[in-house]
């Protein structure tokens, strides 16, 4: 399936590097995950990796949103803050 | 591995404490009684930087993306120094800038050329080409990174904007509580 590429001078990136970073690619996105067994086309993970990431920029708008409300509700000081720290670590 | 204690030198404590000391930075800035449209936005704003600022810094230089970000984040707030009337001359980085869209641009085409004049059936590998377009506006730095390692980055950002989200949503919850 992966033939030698003739030497042209250009950098050439071998097929089965590709497939095997897709694949990683496609274990760590959620929607494809499931499929673990056989490998999904490259292109559909392609196309998976750029909504998840979509999605992951709107959550991290939509969070950044909700903290500045919050943030306008309460009055932070430092031993809230150290508070919080010590209940995420 | 043990999700109940962090370990301290891990992304996730590290994104964790930087986003947290930059959250309370910016909540000491304004009084909290002005919570006008303006001033919410002007905060979400600041709140939204300060979260993919502390996840790059996290990182560090290691990966091209988070240099990417940092230097987009730097030349941001130069520009807006520049703007306000200071004395700071970033001629030079504005040339960089340019030669790299140049460079971008050119290895762009090479790619789509190199994969449109492969005779053998590799429709995947020119799909690929095209779609990585798409891949590479999302990722920070990925207009000049060749396809594996556009992969390899894309793999990595991914891991870290999760971590963020997890973080920010954590955080969130605990102040809603409150």
């Amino acid at each position: 399936m992966s033939g030698r590429r003739s030497g042209s001078g250009v950098s050439s990136i071998s097929d089965d590097q590709i497939t095997h970073l897709v694949f990683k690619l496609q274990q760590l996105i959620p929607e494809l995950c499931a499929r673990r067994s056989h490998k999904a086309s490259a292109s559909k993970v392609l196309q998976e990796t750029c909504d998840y990431i979509r999605n992951l920029h709107k959550e991290v708008e939509d969070l950044s949103d909700r903290l500045s409300q919050l943030l306008a509700s309460i009055d932070t000081d430092n031993d809230q803050a150290a508070i919080v720290r010590s209940l995420l670590m | 591995m043990d999700s109940q204690h962090l370990n301290p030198s891990s992304l996730k404590s590290r994104f964790t404490a930087r986003f947290l000391r930059a959250l309370i930075k910016i909540n000491a800035q304004k009084p909290i009684s002005s919570s006008s449209p303006r001033d919410i936005f002007q905060r979400y704003r600041r709140i939204k930087v300060a979260a993919d600022k502390s996840m790059a810094y996290s990182v560090r230089s290691r990966r091209t993306w988070s240099r990417a970000t940092l230097w987009k984040l730097r030349s941001r707030s130069r520009r807006r120094l520049a703007s306000s009337g200071r004395r700071l001359s970033i001629k030079t980085r504005t040339t960089t800038t340019t030669t790299t869209t140049t460079t971008s641009t050119n290895h762009r085409a090479a790619i789509v050329e190199k994969t449109s004049h492969e005779k053998e059936n590799k429709e995947d590998h020119v799909g690929l080409a095209v779609q990585a377009e798409e891949l590479r506006e999302l990722v920070p730095g990925g207009e000049s990174m060749d396809l594996c390692n556009l992969l390899d980055e894309t793999a990595h950002y991914i891991k870290c904007l999760t971590t963020q989200v997890q973080v920010m949503k954590k955080i969130a919850n605990l102040y809603s509580l409150e």
